[in-house]
């Protein structure tokens, strides 16, 4: 129940809320560093009983704890990665909010640049298309051939010397 | 009496709608003028009766009525009466009932307005727009009936979400819908141009004024809901990338590209498939967001299938809308015949480039979005899609989106000079990089990250570059003042929206960088007297005040004093409220603002030793976004009241006609 959820409770008119607090003082760090990094990590991970939120704006219990298990492992010395990995060990892919690049998450990743790549490829081959289609229509049209062209700058070549 | 009129007119409507649908489709197709002329009478009593049924669901909530199931359940006596009446549309049937009535008056605006439309191409639009109002209807009639009645009435209601009871979100619901219903002129304009197999110039001049309020509304109703979700949850965050946000910004996407892509149309008569191809997709986001916020089907697949009659019944909408269209494109798209040809380089291609970068960007959007849902629907395990994904594939589109909007503009049709625009975009360039260097060195540079002097510095070559096309359009400096000024009087309407509109997406790049960038944060319990430093502000919590009573609430209020270098700045009362009907709380955020950045205070649960948990945030360059957003909206607004919409062809004739006469 925090913040995210409020905002989809909202739009889903459905009755549904509560105040959004997220990290509180005494789940906090001395080391500024440290909570730092928990911050910034607390970001990519996700509250698994809550919708589409991270752990760092959720309210619900479970975001706490993993909070403050987060906490503990920097705090024993982990890197961002062991962290995350420790939490991917236990609760699975699921709790990461930028998922990892795998089997199940082919099309997620590659369907972006996929649709780029196709969007322009429409876009060549409709310039082409257009192009010979043109042609075809009316051959004054068509662009100039090698000797045509050729022919042009030497007319305009004489035309700026006269 | 008043429910059950509202429940018969609605009924009365349904009927209506399918007579608009029918009668008017077939003398179109048959040429017979009087079975056309019906569609207009036809959509004014549509949307008469329907004013009747969304008047009657009013007066229930204003009386309290609560032998009516949906006040019952949404409303309480009180309640203030502003928040009474927005009430109607907070709830899902309520919300419908507005999607309706929304609808009906588009229709209405074509039969009014459409004085000059072709008679064919008026009935047949107004008949499609009349087979959604069928469909919609219905799903209220049978599914969603927001007229029940409740024997016996309870005396009092359960009240409204107190979240939702703000004047940002009252005003977000309608703002919304006249952006995702206002593409439905666009679609049913693209049907009936796909039946009759012609789009031309005219076509695409008619459906821009509809898609051009559309988008209007759609900007200012994002705009609201992102303002409202930053001064409301209480941390200062305005975008989340949550799957009911992007339900409104795919349409919103899709909604720019058809925009762009219509301008090619009225120009250069091409494009003309692909335009309605946008126009058929945009509004079908429209109806998959509606989908996705009502069937359930985002908290879980699995909710979906357990109570499926709404869900289903939205999506078999979806499925025939967008089925239907896309078959009918499918058949008579090759017949567009397109028109002028266009060099890769050139305003045409630059625009069309606009639609490639937009278009991925919606789909990169509906991927992210429907991605769990497949993969939990399939079986594949669960996965996370949220604002990490996002950002990390969707922005990186934009740049160089972003990056062609200055140079765009500055080609010419046809056949553009791509190393001349920029030669001339030099003074941009170099203001870009000046303002990148300078963030990079004025932030600190290592302390700041990076790509926030880029996106500074694409913001100035975005801003400097949409000045230099105007400054260049009006001769700005290069002729006499007198010419200047005729200059830009003359300079249609359209071009100004064009340049005021970019002018506010590089404001609202510079909030996003800012507010993301160099946001700081103090959360710490506090005793009164104790005093905090946030970005340079002093901060002294004075003292809290409990109990004290709002009209349906009571609320913990907090004395914050913010100072700057001993002088007094502000005084801040944010509050934690405690509703009473619903019983729930919620937390109220005090905000200064200087428009460069904003002081935003919450406070929250006292720690038993008489101090309380305090949050402070200093939230650089946010107003910008939300300053930036309304500078788009004005832009749009201007570009609408363009003289080739209020001059119309018809016109110009009739009144050169009675000069005739009286010459």
């Amino acid at each position: 129940m925090t913040a995210r959820r409020l905002f989809a409770a909202f739009a889903l008119m459905i009755i549904a809320a509560g105040p959004a607090f997220a990290v509180q003082p005494d789940e906090m760090l001395k080391d500024p560093k440290l909570e730092a990094r928990a911050r910034e990590l607390s970001k990519d991970l996700r509250c698994l009983v809550c919708q589409n939120e991270n752990i760092d704006d959720s309210n619900a219990d479970l975001a706490h704890d993993l909070r403050v298990l987060l906490r503990q492992r920097l705090a024993a010395g982990d890197t961002d990665q062991q962290a995350k990995q420790y939490l991917v060990a236990r609760y699975g892919d699921y709790v990461l909010l930028k998922p990892p690049f795998n089997a199940e998450t082919l099309v997620l990743w590659l369907g972006p640049g996929g649709l780029l790549l196709a969007g322009l490829g429409f876009a060549v081959a409709y310039y082409r298309r257009r192009v010979t289609a043109a042609a075809a229509a009316d051959p004054a049209a068509a662009p100039l051939s090698e000797a045509e062209s050729r022919r042009l700058t030497a007319l305009l070549e004489d035309d700026k010397k006269s | 009496m008043i429910p059950e009129t509202g429940h018969f007119a609605l009924i009365l409507a349904l009927f209506v709608a399918v007579v608009q649908a029918t009668v008017p489709m077939i003398g179109a197709s048959r040429g017979d003028r009087a079975w056309m002329d019906l569609s207009r009478p036809a959509a004014v009593a549509q949307f008469l009766l329907i004013a009747i049924a969304f008047g009657a669901l009013v007066t229930c909530y204003v009386t309290s009525d609560f032998s009516v199931l949906n006040v019952a359940q949404n409303s309480h006596t009180d309640k203030p009466m502003f928040y009474k009446v927005s009430g109607v549309w907070a709830n899902h049937e309520g919300s419908m009932l507005l999607w309706v009535f929304i609808l009906s008056l588009y229709g209405m605006g074509v039969a009014a307005a459409g004085g000059n439309l072709p008679p064919a191409l008026r009935a047949r639009a107004l008949a499609v727009q009349a087979m959604i109002s069928v469909g919609f209807i219905l799903f209220i009639l049978l599914t969603s009936n927001p007229f029940a009645r409740l024997d016996p009435a309870p005396f009092n209601g359960n009240g409204m979400n107190p979240l939702l009871q703000d004047p940002g979100l009252a005003f977000h619901p309608p703002m919304l819908y006249l952006g995702y219903v206002g593409f439905s002129m666009a679609f049913s304009f693209a049907i009936a141009a796909l039946i009759e197999g012609r789009v031309d110039a005219a076509w695409a001049r008619w459906v821009r004024p509809w898609s051009l309020l559309a988008w209007c509304s759609l900007t200012l109703g994002i705009g609201l809901g992102s303002w409202w979700a930053y001064y409301t949850l209480g941390w200062g965050g305005w975008w989340y990338w949550d799957p009911v946000e992007n339900a409104s910004f795919m349409p919103w996407l899709a909604g720019t590209a058809l925009l762009h892509s219509s301008i090619v149309v009225e120009k250069r008569d091409t494009l003309k498939a692909w335009t309605i191809l946008l126009a058929i997709v945009t509004f079908s986001l429209s109806l998959l967001g509606t989908f996705l916020v009502r069937s359930g089907v985002l908290t879980s697949v699995h909710s979906f299938a357990s109570d499926p009659a709404r869900g289903v019944f939205v999506l078999a909408l979806l499925v025939v809308v967008t089925g239907g269209s896309l078959t009918l494109f499918t058949f008579r798209a090759a017949s567009l015949k397109g028109g002028g040809l266009f060099a890769p380089i050139s305003r045409e291609g630059s625009l069309l480039l606009n639609n490639v970068l937009m278009s991925t960007g919606a789909g990169t959007v509906l991927l992210g979005t429907l991605y769990p849902l497949f993969t939990d629907a399939l079986n594949l395990g669960k996965v996370s899609v949220g604002a990490p994904f996002f950002n990390s594939v969707f922005l990186p589109l934009m740049v160089p989106m972003v990056m062609t909007m200055a140079i765009g503009p500055m080609m010419q049709w046809k056949r553009g000079d791509l190393a001349g625009a920029l030669s001339r975009l030099k003074v941009a360039f170099v203001l870009a990089l000046a303002v990148a260097v300078a963030t990079w060195l004025l932030a600190g540079g290592s302390a700041s990250p990076l790509w926030a002097a880029g996106g500074l510095g694409l913001a100035a070559w975005l801003f400097v570059g949409t000045a230099v096309e105007w400054a260049e359009r009006v001769r700005l400096g290069r002729c006499s003042f007198g010419e200047f000024l005729q200059r830009c009087g003359h300079l249609p309407r359209s071009a100004y929206g064009m340049t005021i509109t970019h002018a506010g997406l590089a404001v609202v790049i510079v909030g996003i960088t800012g507010s993301t960038a160099w946001k700081t944060e103090q959360i710490q319990v506090m005793h009164p007297g104790d005093t905090v430093n946030v970005a340079g502000y002093q901060v002294t919590l004075d003292g809290t005040q409990d109990n004290v009573p709002g009209p349906n609430y009571t609320a913990l209020r907090a004395t914050f004093t913010a100072r700057k270098d001993g002088r007094l700045i502000a005084v801040m009362h944010p509050e934690k409220r405690q509703y009473t009907m619903p019983p729930r709380p919620t937390t109220d955020a005090a905000i200064h603002t200087n428009l460069i950045g904003d002081l935003y205070a919450v406070i929250g649960d006292p720690d038993g030793t008489g101090g309380f948990v305090t949050r402070l945030y200093y939230n650089p360059l946010v107003p910008w976004i939300f300053i930036g957003a309304l500078i788009m909206v004005g832009g749009g607004l201007v570009s609408l009241t363009d003289r080739r919409y209020r001059v119309g062809a018809p016109l110009r004739t009739a009144r050169a006609a009675a000069a005739a006469a009286r010459a």
